[in-house]
């Protein structure tokens, strides 16, 4: 079963019936777009974490573009909306970022439990593993939080740079950065801890390991992944917003695909700081991570009942 | 986004309404959809908020308009009085069974904060001078048993592990404990998806074996409209017997509790306030009603100051405010009461009115070794000095220096600090003045009553 397959059956359990909803009010419009299906359509949306504004912004395309395109049927209304759905989402370049020189380095930074250490894990699993990769424990707060990251590392066979909990996690950052160079690594990929974006001194924390991975670096790190919880509600924008004016992030990793949650909050994150999804997990296995594909991602949200009848 | 002032646009939605009597429908429906707005921006489940709003709809609709309130005032009241009323009313604690011990099962998604939580609660239940023991039940997540070992010798309690099936663990880890006299076993479980029916049969194999006296699940408060499904899922499963919400430090508004609760119906026991071990609260549903409208969380606000703040120190320190007479000696004596109360900007959040002043104060985080050079300098000014702060000049500020071993520009940033301390806790006194019914008199209460 194919990972797309999972999260379209994942999606599918929500028994809700979101698309079936969704595909009631369509029909009852017969292809017109009136204000009655227009309101059906932003609780769907709505119900998809879309958000007020998200769900507003959808559906002034969907009026533009309907004015243009003349849908008739409700499958017409539909696919139109699924087609200005994906194109929000890809826009922007989701590729790896390739380092000008080995190691190319990777920063993943989120609230906590939003996944970043078993992101961390399995990026590294993906990126070649053992003798390409190394992994940098760079959450020096949380209990056990090294020795999680180092059981990863042990399943995959990936050194482990960590130091004392309650160490400088900059400083494990300078010597992860430092030893991928020395072992002619690949990757190097740093776990931070998790924090809430509001926490000013945690931020500034961050901060710091950005900084100090430039300067071991000769460059910022290559990509500077936020990873995002895809339960996560409105606060999501916040998230982005905070963690990306501490550091300038490359992308998202979107974490527990495999749920119902229908991760609607990526629309607004994309929009309004133009930053691609590169990533969603989608199981607690290390193979459980692929790159972002925005129409397989759409056509799963739009499958969400499981039957076919819309294309 | 955590200050958006409802009030402030449900007062522009009355505009045209001052003057007359009854709220007709359409000023309500007016007023409602800027509610609506409040809501689903807190991620209240759209259902529950289509809910809620047709019964406060109800309610308002041809109610008299009280002098005492504009408009906008009482629709907030009416919302915020159904809201308080869904989500429950006076605290629930934890349900002590008759013959200890009191067994609690934990419960969620991944990453909700279940190990945390269980050692916060440990922590909690020691300090009320109970036994609790903890089981590591978590056998998934790598070093999650770990977690949980450290999380318990830090706050000095036992903690039981095992390996192979998790029930068992959790069997085993219970026997153990009650053997061992704990009067609380708290168990921890792997977090797991709601729809994952093996996980799910796996939790609730668990729990007819140990038979828990509570089943608490732990939800993120920042949590989108799912929280219904997630709480609903639970609640038929493993038959809930409350709610603990994490993760309320941030800016979430938390509506997840809200969907959670209506959809359960249990009530929320405990919120998670921080990362510190000690940073688990008691629920107060008038509170939660308040952030999720955006009106700020003033209350736990001055509570959490009165139980840090000396009460004789803060009645000084009130008087001095207002005699304006607030000195570099009070600065220090203030800045540890702050550190006893958690980080400055995490208190301002629960203010509202302070957006302004809450940007500006991104110098004033307290941290350990900061403060001990904030003590040393200060303590290397005269008498005169620290109660007359302008005339330092210079020389003085040169001298300082070399006495507390720092930098002439840490004398110059203390100075300035101190001057923005001054300025916010004169903002603090205007914002306090805005608040009515608080508990008053008391610590920041006595704040913000001292300054008129």
């Amino acid at each position: 079963m194919s990972l797309w397959d999972r999260l379209r059956q994942g999606l599918a359990r929500s028994r809700s019936g979101w698309v079936s909803q969704l595909k009631k009010a369509v029909a009852g419009g017969r292809g017109r777009i009136d204000e009655e299906l227009l309101l059906e359509l932003e609780e769907s949306l709505l119900e998809a974490d879309v958000g007020l504004d998200g769900a507003e912004a959808i559906l002034d395309a969907l009026r533009e573009a309907a004015a243009k395109e003349r849908p008739s049927t409700a499958d017409e209304v539909l696919s139109l909306i699924r087609r200005l759905m994906t194109d929000q989402l890809s826009e922007h370049r989701r590729e790896l970022h390739q380092p000008p020189e080995p190691p190319g380095v990777i920063l993943l930074l989120g609230v906590n439990g939003s996944g970043k250490t078993t992101t961390a894990a399995k990026l590294a699993a993906q990126l070649g593993g053992r003798g390409k990769v190394i992994l940098g424990a760079c959450d020096t707060f949380r209990a056990a939080a090294s020795d999680q990251l180092a059981e990863w590392g042990h399943r995959i066979g990936v050194d482990v740079v960590r130091q004392e909990p309650g160490s400088d996690p900059a400083a494990v950052a300078f010597d992860t950065v430092q030893a991928a160079r020395a072992r002619g690594m690949a990757w190097a990929i740093l776990d931070t801890a998790g924090r809430l974006q509001t926490r000013t001194n945690l931020m500034k924390e961050l901060e710091k390991i950005h900084r100090v991975v430039e300067r071991a670096l000769g460059r910022p790190a290559d990509e500077r992944l936020l990873v995002l919880d895809a339960t996560v509600g409105q606060n999501g924008l916040s998230q982005a917003r905070l963690f990306h004016e501490t550091v300038p992030l490359t992308g998202l990793v979107v974490t527990k695909m495999d749920g119902t949650a229908r991760g609607g909050i990526l629309w607004a994150i994309t929009r309004e700081l133009g930053l691609p999804v590169k990533w969603i997990g989608v199981g607690e296995g290390l193979e459980d991570l692929q790159p972002f594909d925005p129409q397989a991602f759409v056509d799963a949200l739009f499958a969400g009942d499981g039957s076919r009848e819309v294309p | 986004m955590a200050f958006e002032r409802l009030t402030e646009r449900l007062q522009e939605a009355f505009r045209r309404l001052s003057g007359r009597g009854k709220l007709s429908p359409a000023d309500v429906d007016e007023a409602l959809k800027e509610v609506r707005r409040a809501l689903l921006e807190a991620d209240v489940n759209f259902r529950v908020v289509k809910d809620l709003l047709e019964r406060i709809r109800a309610r308002a609709v041809g109610e008299e308009v009280l002098k005492s309130l504009t408009p906008a005032q009482q629709v907030i009241r009416i919302v915020r009085d159904e809201l308080t009323a869904l989500m429950g009313g006076e605290h629930a604690g934890i349900q002590f069974a008759s013959r200890p011990p009191t067994v609690i099962l934990l419960c969620g998604l991944q990453g909700s904060g279940k190990t945390t939580t269980a050692a916060k609660l440990a922590f909690r239940l020691k300090q009320q001078g109970r036994r609790p023991h903890l089981v590591a039940g978590d056998l998934y997540r790598p070093a999650a048993v770990d977690q949980l070992r450290v999380l318990a010798k830090q706050v000095g309690v036992p903690c039981h592990e095992g390996q192979g099936d998790p029930v068992e663990v959790a069997a085993q880890g219970v026997e153990a404990a009650a053997q061992a006299g704990a009067d609380v076993v708290l168990v921890d479980t792997a977090g797991r998806l709601q729809i994952d029916s093996e996980m799910m049969e796996e939790l609730r194999r668990t729990r007819d074996r140990i038979q828990p006296h509570e089943v608490l699940l732990v939800l993120d408060a920042m949590t989108g409209q799912e929280a219904l499904n997630v709480a609903r899922t639970f609640q038929e499963q493993m038959e809930l017997t409350g709610l603990v919400l994490t993760k309320t430090d941030g800016d979430a508004r938390g509506g997840a509790a809200l969907s959670a609760l209506a959809v359960t119906g249990k009530p929320i026991k405990f919120v998670g306030v921080g990362e510190r071990i000690e940073q688990l609260e008691p629920f107060h549903p008038d509170r939660m009603a308040s952030r999720i409208l955006g009106m700020g969380d003033v209350l736990s606000l001055i509570e959490r100051a009165e139980a840090a703040m000396d009460q004789e120190d803060a009645q000084r320190l009130a008087e001095r405010i207002r005699e304006a007479d607030f000195t570099l000696e009070d600065f220090l004596e203030q800045l540890r009461q702050v550190r006893k109360m958690g980080p400055l900007d995490e208190l301002l959040q629960m203010l509202p009115g302070l957006p302004a002043g809450a940007g500006s104060l991104k110098g004033l985080q307290v941290d350990e070794r900061e403060l001990k050079r904030v003590e040393a300098m200060i303590q290397s000014m005269t008498p005169q000095e620290r109660r007359n702060p302008q005339i330092i000049d210079g020389s003085r500020r040169r001298r300082i220096a070399a006495g507390s071993g720092t930098q002439v520009q840490d004398v110059n940033r203390l100075l300035k600090q101190f001057e923005q301390t001054r300025a916010l806790i004169r903002q603090m006194g205007q914002a306090g003045r805005r608040i009515r019914g608080g508990k008053g008199r008391k610590g920041w209460g006595g704040l913000f009553r001292g300054r008129r």
